[in-house]
């Protein structure tokens, strides 16, 4: 840790005086008390004191989802954490969770931390607050004009990870397994599921050539996009030998997991397999870590997925689903069109996945499965917005009939374009910034159910 | 309907769709082939030796890349640089995209200085700045047609252009942000920085190849849509003060 300056001790204080005025106004103050901190003292984070059991948590997609089951099962522990889970992953988000559980001297409150961290933010992270542990869930392609592709967000992990944080890595995704080669590492995975296939369902698959020679590569089994087992034909190379290797059973809702010829078993905390992958995450981390698998169990029992990007009611027999989809980021769509094509039943659809900014890049619809919501129990979509006539055309490219699909109106008008009747489901897909918008929808079409059905 | 009898003998190639795919650029030949079913569509490996080295197709396709994709691909075309040559002097439709048209550059420099040696095809010159990404819509005139588009890049081109570019920019960038005139065009070789479906974002120039390729009745499969949001577009851009993402 760097010497404490005078400015350090003034962004202490002065971030800490903010912190408390937001939090009197009932604000969050998750971010602003650590960007000041970080203007007064722009190496604040190499100054202030970091908990002596430090995780980072990277990757595409799952980083918010395995952040928050570290959080809860050591504070279920009784075990409090420096943490960044109400705020932001970028540095001013985390230096705001270090700022607020540091004493004002600079030294941390908290034995452990947890801190999510943006993959494009390594650079202003890593090299400060040197984690012990670092979760990296996958890299998959995510907003063209944020992260390009995942090669990039790849070679930006690797260059910043500090070479004595221990990696914790998915051997299933050929891309972000291989981040920081140099650093120690454990790789956790999934056994081949029944649902595996022979070769790639998915639109892309941003690893179809050997890292090491080029050459193209042999899946032995495909599950999604890159995920899956693979080798190099020509070189040899193939995906890493698991450490912890979970065979799962979704219908005994349960995971048998083999840590070095050991095997444990888990109750799963949910039945997607991006959770399933997630709970192996972080039980591969707290076994690394210490924790005994009677502990892990004993906290996993009280848990359960807060999924604030999923909330479903029932009126009069009709299911009403928000289900968050990542704009911008296709695997993270396609895998919620995957999810609502698998859901039995008849289904409308609410389409909000819109750009407010019009000049926004829309070309990453065309690498997202799209063709997923071509089946006869999606019945309607109805799609407001901007981006509309851009979101008709690609619904007719994945092959949905044009009388399917309903545009040209506004947001809160889309809810009376829906047929609700004889559905028995209607799902409300919601970009990450708009969950209010979302809510607000989600009971206009109860009221709606409600109104049509008396 | 297509015109089946005509695009029998058309053969269209893509090379290395295993890595220049990203940006939702794979779908350019996705909808060709909606539009020209009979012709016969062909798809290089890297590990394999290029149909255009022993035949002459009617149309090339490369789309964008990762870095390490360039420095592969200008591996693996350098051998053929004087068949490329020689299939661009015969007139053989190209339609390079994205980063993809820097391999046929004189070179790509590095931030350290240091350079990537492209085909040396086309005398202009990459530099990247992979800190800082260049995002923008855009903008312009091909033909007699409005072209609109998207454009995200870590690199900026470098070299005159005003005798071959591919359309003139009315709004956004060309090969640099000092630049109006976007892409290259020598004979029938057409690159562009312009990144996505480009031929579903442009009904007119989805057109334009399927003329190009020889088709009797060009046709747009979902032309009502395509229209829609085509002239949404336009309209959108030509009321929107252009600004960098």
């Amino acid at each position: 840790m760097a010497k404490r300056t005078a400015r350090f001790y003034a962004a202490m204080l002065i971030g800490k005086l903010a912190y408390t005025t937001q939090r009197l106004f009932g604000m969050n103050a998750t971010f602003f008390p650590g960007k000041l901190a970080l203007q007064i003292c722009p190496d604040f984070m190499g100054q202030v004191g970091r908990p002596k059991n430090l995780i980072g948590v990277t990757g595409t997609n799952g980083k918010t989802t395995v952040s928050n089951l570290l959080v809860d099962l050591l504070e279920a522990e009784g075990i409090k954490t420096t943490n960044n889970r109400k705020g932001s992953n970028t540095k001013a988000g985390v230096a705001c969770a270090f700022l607020v559980n540091a004493t004002l001297g600079g030294k941390s409150k908290t034995e452990w931390g947890v801190i999510e961290v943006d993959e494009r933010s390594s650079m202003h992270i890593y090299p400060f607050i040197k984690p012990d542990y670092v979760v990296c869930t996958n890299l998959f392609r995510d907003s063209i004009i944020r992260n390009a592709h995942a090669e990039y967000i790849a070679g930006i992990i690797s260059a910043y990870m500090q070479p004595e944080t221990k990696l914790i890595l998915n051997a299933d995704d050929l891309i972000s397994s291989g981040v920081a080669p140099d650093n120690p590492r454990v790789y956790y995975s999934i056994s081949r599921l029944p649902t595996d296939t022979e070769t790639c369902h998915n639109i892309i698959n941003d690893c179809q050539i050997c890292p090491k020679c080029a050459a193209r590569l042999v899946y032995d089994y495909v599950r999604y996009h890159q995920i899956g087992k693979a080798h190099c034909p020509n070189c040899g190379f193939a995906s890493p030998v698991p450490d912890y290797e979970a065979k799962v059973d979704f219908a005994q809702h349960s995971m048998v997991l083999t840590e070095r010829g050991e095997a444990q078993t888990y109750s799963l905390i949910s039945d997607s397999i991006f959770n399933v992958y997630n709970q192996v995450a972080v039980t591969t981390l707290l076994r690394e870590m210490g924790m005994s698998p009677d502990e892990l169990r004993d906290g996993f029992s009280k848990l359960h997925i807060v999924d604030t990007r999923y909330h479903k009611t029932k009126v009069n027999g009709i299911e009403v689903i928000d289900h968050m989809a990542k704009e911008h980021n296709p695997v993270a769509c396609s895998v919620v069109f995957d999810y609502l094509s698998k859901e039995p039943g008849t289904k409308e659809i609410l389409f909000l996945l819109d750009d407010e900014k019009i000049l926004e890049n829309m070309t990453w619809m065309y690498d997202c499965d799209y063709e997923k919501l071509n089946s006869p129990l999606v019945e309607r979509i109805v799609v407001p917005g901007n981006r509309a006539k851009d979101q008709k055309l690609r619904l007719m490219m994945a092959g949905i009939p044009e009388e399917k699909i309903v545009i040209g109106m506004t947001d809160e008008e889309a809810p009376d374009y829906l047929h609700l009747e004889g559905t028995d489901q209607v799902f409300v897909l919601h970009q990450c910034y708009k969950p209010d918008l979302s809510h607000k929808l989600h009971q206009r079409i109860e009221e709606l159910i409600r109104k049509r059905g008396a | 309907m297509s015109d089946a009898a005509g695009e029998k003998d058309v053969v269209v190639e893509t090379l290395f769709p295993e890595i220049a795919n990203l940006y939702g650029d794979h779908a350019n030949i996705r909808y060709l082939k909606l539009c020209m079913p009979e012709a016969e569509y062909v798809e290089d490996s890297l590990s394999g030796e290029p149909y255009f080295a022993a035949h002459k197709p009617d149309m090339i396709y490369m789309g964008p890349m990762t870095e390490r994709g360039q420095e592969l691909i200008i591996e693996k075309l350098q051998p053929y640089r004087a068949r490329i040559e020689e299939l661009i002097g015969e007139g053989v439709l190209f339609l390079i995209t994205g980063n993809a048209m820097e391999v046929f550059w004189d070179a790509i420099e590095n931030e350290d200085g240091s350079r990537i040696e492209g085909l040396h095809i086309f005398h202009y010159t990459a530099r990247r700045d992979m800190f800082h990404r260049y995002n923008s819509a855009v903008m312009g005139k091909f033909e007699d047609m409005t072209l609109v588009g998207f454009k995200s890049q870590f690199t900026l081109s470098y070299g005159d252009n005003s005798k071959e570019f591919l359309y003139e920019v009315t709004k956004g960038d060309g090969l640099n942000r000092e630049h109006k005139l976007e892409g290259v065009r020598r004979n029938r070789f057409m690159g562009t920085y312009t990144i996505g479906p480009i031929l579903l974002l442009n009904p007119d120039f989805a057109l334009y190849i399927q003329r190009q390729l020889g088709a009797a009745k060009p046709h747009l499969v979902y032309e009502r849509a395509m229209r829609d949001a085509y002239e949404e577009r336009v309209r959108q851009y030509e009321s929107t003060e252009f600004v960098l993402l």
